[in-house]
């Protein structure tokens, strides 16, 4: 599995090394169309230390760990 | 079958990887703002299954220029446990876990690069951990790119026990990208690899196993697990703006390890406000995972098997979480000056069902028990201050 984590960031690395992240891309999204997008009631990290919170206790109750978009560290419980 | 991967393999993995994130942040330089300076205060406060636990915690963040941020968080759980497990071979008891996090965020132009420090500490559990995390806008700020190494060392004792000195390192390595796809709807796909050496058994867990020549036909012997833990989870999430002004939020999560657990999690939130000062949230959350390849409720015979595992954490169940939460913008003349502030309420319940887990406390025989199952109430109550 680490192994499939691995392609994809050689990949990234792959194509900002050829510059083909810098090529210029017209945004589909135009910036001043994004205001719903800005609004705070579209962030996921609206209220962070509640988000720190919900991932504890799930960490402590459950097997899964990772990917759960607070920043990672770990439980550092028994 | 365990799969072990050798800690050596792991390091140099990750060297690999670590080059090649620097080389993809070394080549790109677009731009960003640093989020904005906010101070949060909160109670937290669990209760089920036996367990309460409850305490403060509070995450303050602030610019010191336009280009550097710190971040302070400090977290406290006062436990007080009379669990199923500690029920059925040990006595309730009470202990406190206290956590500190120091970070640094560092601006230039597009990318953000984020360091912190961790500890935690318990009578028993020592953890300290490293975080190191960089991120990216790009393509228009169109595609968000992040990538986050961490490593956490854990000294591990047991209480009443002078001479149990155990350890335990953790690896975490991810990778995830943000994409705006229309007007209303952005996606983000995250996913993180987790490698575990050393001593990862809780020291005061035991299995039971059929024991016939004793009047109660069980005996217990001490957990022993692997030495070795690698997982791998991916995470999927959109939000989406309805026209209406309020927010959708889906997150779909599945996990797998090399002691071959798996699970899948898939989360639906939404987020209403009413008038200028308050916000409603809503959230239904399950999540299911199947049992360690070596866990088993009761065991035929004592040392049946080269490890085990009766962690209820570790056998197949379910969990339903249904949430709600409010926050209310308080008004000007309740705040401080001019500054923006707010209270938030959240109630989560969760039903956790057990499918391999009996209690031991209830009746029928052993290995008849009823199954386990628990509710659990959690309140976060929390003011935040921006300044």
């Amino acid at each position: 599995m680490i192994k499939h984590l691995c392609k994809v960031v050689l990949l990234l690395s792959f194509i900002s090394l050829t510059g083909c992240a810098s090529l210029s891309v017209e945004p589909w999204v135009k910036p001043y169309e994004r205001q719903n997008l800005a609004d705070p009631i579209m962030r996921l990290s609206r209220h962070p230390i509640a988000n720190m919170h919900v991932a504890h206790v799930l960490e402590a109750r459950e097997a899964a760990r990772g990917a759960e978009g607070t920043g990672g560290g770990g439980c550092g419980c028994n | 079958m365990v799969v072990v991967v050798t800690k050596n393999k792991v390091i140099k993995t990750l060297n690999v990887l670590f080059m090649a994130v620097l080389s993809i942040f070394t080549t790109l330089s677009q731009a960003a703002v640093l989020d904005s300076d906010r101070a949060d205060v909160l109670y937290h406060n669990y209760e089920g299954g036996g367990m309460k636990i409850d305490g403060p915690s509070i995450l303050v963040r602030k610019k010191a220029t336009e280009t550097i941020a710190f971040t302070a968080y400090y977290y406290l759980d006062t436990i007080s446990s009379a669990s199923v497990d500690v029920l059925s071979t040990a006595s309730p008891y009470s202990e406190e876990r206290n956590e500190g996090q120091l970070g640094i965020e560092y601006l230039n132009d597009k990318t953000i690069m984020s360091f912190s420090v961790r500890q935690s500490d318990e009578d028993d559990f020592l953890a300290q951990s490293l975080s190191f995390n960089v991120s990216q806008d790009m393509f228009g700020d169109l595609t968000n790119l992040n990538l986050g190494l961490s490593y956490g060392d854990n000294d591990i004792k047991r209480n009443g026990d002078e001479s149990f000195a155990e350890q335990s390192e953790q690896y975490r390595l991810r990778a995830g990208i943000n994409q705006v796809l229309t007007r209303n709807l952005t996606a983000n796909l995250s996913i993180e690899a987790v490698a575990d050496s050393g001593y990862l058994n809780n020291p005061y867990r035991t299995v039971r196993y059929v024991d016939n020549t004793i009047p109660s036909g069980v005996g217990y012997q001490a957990e022993l697990y692997p030495e070795t833990r690698n997982s791998f989870a991916t995470k999927l999430s959109a939000s989406y703006y309805l026209p209406y002004r309020a927010a959708l939020f889906f997150h779909y999560r599945y996990f797998s390890d090399s002691w071959e657990i798996e699970s899948n999690d898939i989360e639906l939130g939404y987020r209403h406000p009413i008038g200028d000062n308050i916000e409603l949230e809503l959230k239904v959350r399950h999540y299911q995972q199947s049992q360690a390849e070596f866990y088993s409720d009761l065991f035929p015979y004592q040392d049946a098997q080269n490890y085990l595992a009766r962690d209820k954490e570790l056998s197949d169940f379910n969990s339903l979480t249904l949430g709600m939460g409010m926050t209310y913008l308080l008004p000007q003349q309740l705040s401080f000056g001019d500054l923006r502030s707010e209270v938030t309420l959240q109630w989560d319940v969760i039903d956790f069902n057990y499918n391999n887990f009996r209690d031991p406390t209830a009746d029928g025989g052993v290995g008849n028990e009823s199954l386990y199952g628990f509710s659990a109430n959690v309140i976060r109550a929390f003011f935040s201050l921006y300044f």
